[in-house]
């Protein structure tokens, strides 16, 4: 099963010209739970081309959120830029696939 | 006496337009100031970089002249941050170029003379560069490298305003504040800290408030209203239908923010750990337990932006099988080809340009991160040059247009011919622009680094 099969959205965004954050709204707490238990920081930094610790992870409990930040591979305008909102980074996340549950 | 501070912010940026009814009944409510975004860096560099506004000069005009007109029926101060997306000096004469525009074709109420003020925080690059040199700049993560000639190299470098710049601005009396590069959030939260409000209430309002009705269920409706009191505050859109919910305000923290908790601004920053989120009636929040933590020195974020190039871009689109199917092999091949003719033909050496092909349909979006593929029924290649000159940028692009058109996948198939949707096929993209400061800078005093001017119309 994959995140968004699990989650009511997931948005990422820029933070400013050198950080990328990433919102997965869980909307409810079984789906909370399972992507707290199921989608692991390695997995997101590997999605993103990121080593693990340089993931921010911020698992939100009381909104259901669970939220990473990363810098951005290259800053926001750079030639090398291809997506100056990072807003499409979201669906990497989406797409990850989530281990069966026990 | 528990005095409340009522904001009303009609949308997040001047120039993306507003519900002018939610408007109407906004003002009904009499809040005590208009504060409205004028920009940020979300667009990109070149901003900055060109000192221009990304938006339609007549589309902020129009609006802006409905928030003046609704701050002439209240006689509250109107205050925009970030002028003209960048907030360079030219933005905020801009703005105020604007504004006397509108002043002037309005009839006075009792002949009441306007006061704007404008508030400039760009900065001179000799004086960041002293700042550097007296080590008052100091940087943020991720750190970028940063020496005298960086700093001399920005085409334009601004400080982002805080309260305390927005506040010195509101003490002149001014009816308009136009502001130079501002925090989102400093140009809501001035007022109510000035009145002594709940100074964690003030700064997490401004927050949840700085993107309008972002914050509701309705975000397109723009207008929000914050009540902010000694204690917390309280947010409700007024568009038909709209509402403020605990999970659409709560989660608004989250937004362009890398801490969901934690937001840092001039003087301190506001932390939200231990913040209490309720709904009230139908379509209000209430929120109490922000916390305000001053810190010191006293900093102003910078920005800057640097010209890094020049580029020309070429788009074909291919939609035979046989070119999509190979596509990457076809650009492998042509780019090994392109490198020779113009090794021979401009005598241009391969460290002084960059060719790059992006391939729409395969992986233009993501690259290298792109985990799916699926062929499909066509691709576009869209080449991008990166040169020194706009006529090196050029002379590539020309040199590239006839093999974008016609080379082939190997040297035993026919002549292809593929789809320009355009003559010519390149574009000459103008100056390109790279942010290169993510640093504050240290003041003993905060308005050591902005210019005040008042003016009456």
């Amino acid at each position: 099963m994959k995140v968004i099969d699990v989650v009511s959205s997931v948005r990422s965004k820029n933070a400013g010209p050198f950080w990328v954050t990433i919102d997965i709204f869980c909307g409810s707490v079984p789906a909370f739970n399972r992507i707290v238990a199921g989608l692991t920081t390695r997995q997101v930094g590997d999605a993103l081309g990121q080593p693990e610790a340089a993931v921010k992870r911020f698992d939100i409990a009381s909104l259901h959120v669970v939220k990473f930040s990363v810098h951005r591979p290259v800053v926001q305008g750079h030639p090398a830029d291809r997506d100056l909102h990072g807003a499409q980074w979201a669906v990497l996340i989406e797409e990850l696939v989530l281990p069966d549950q026990q | 006496m528990n005095k409340i501070i009522r904001v009303l912010v009609p949308s997040g940026v001047l120039g993306l337009g507003f519900d002018p009814k939610a408007l109407a009944d906004a003002v009904a409510l009499k809040p005590d100031v208009i504060c409205i975004d004028g920009g940020s860096t979300d667009s990109g560099p070149n901003s900055l970089g060109t000192s221009t506004s990304k938006y339609s000069r007549a589309v902020c005009l129009r609006e802006w002249r409905q928030l003046m007109r609704a701050r002439a029926q209240l006689d509250v101060p109107l205050i925009i941050g970030s002028a003209g997306t960048c907030g360079t000096d030219d933005m905020v004469d801009w703005m105020f170029d604007i504004t006397r525009e509108i002043a002037a074709g309005e009839e006075r109420q009792g002949n009441r003379p306007l006061k704007v003020a404008r508030l400039y925080t760009e900065q001179d690059n000799t004086i960041v560069a002293c700042a550097f040199a007296q080590q008052r700049i100091k940087p943020l993560e991720p750190q970028l490298p940063l020496d005298a000639d960086t700093i001399d190299s920005c085409e334009h470098i601004v400080a982002l305003a805080g309260a305390e710049q927005i506040q010195a601005a509101l003490a002149t009396g001014a009816d308009i504040i136009i502001a130079g590069r501002t925090t989102d959030t400093a140009v809501v939260s001035a007022l109510p800290l000035m009145r002594r409000c709940h100074a964690g209430a003030a700064w997490h309002a401004a927050k949840i408030a700085e993107c309008g009705a972002l914050c509701s269920t309705h975000p397109t409706s723009g207008v929000i209203i914050v009540d902010i009191d000694q204690s917390g505050f309280t947010i409700y859109p007024t568009a038909a239908g709209a509402r403020c919910t605990p999970q659409s305000v709560s989660a608004h923290m989250l937004y362009e923010n890398t801490d969901p908790f934690i937001l840092y601004e001039p003087g301190g920053h506001l932390d939200v750990r231990h913040t209490h989120y309720e709904a009230q009636g139908d379509a209000q929040v209430r929120v109490t337990g922000s916390q305000w933590v001053p810190t010191s020195p006293y900093t102003l974020k910078l920005e800057g932006a640097r010209l890094v190039g020049y580029q020309t871009i070429l788009l074909a689109l291919l939609r035979h099988p046989h070119y999509v199917t190979h596509a990457k092999a076809w650009v492998n091949r042509l780019t090994g080809f392109l490198k020779r003719e113009i090794s021979v033909s401009l005598e241009l050496p391969e460290d002084r340009y960059e060719i790059e092909f992006r391939l729409i349909g395969v992986d233009a979006t993501l690259g290298k991160l792109e985990t799916r593929s699926a062929e499909g029924v066509e691709t576009g290649v869209l080449v991008i040059v990166t040169a020194s000159s706009q006529a090196e940028a050029d002379e590539i692009g020309k040199l590239i247009n006839p093999f974008l058109l016609h080379y082939p996948l190997t040297d035993e198939e026919p002549l292809p011919t593929f789809a320009f949707p355009y003559s010519p096929a390149q574009t000459s993209r103008g100056p390109l622009f790279g942010f290169c400061l993510n640093h504050v800078l240290q003041l003993d005093d905060p308005m050591s680094a902005v210019r005040l001017e008042v003016t009456t119309l």
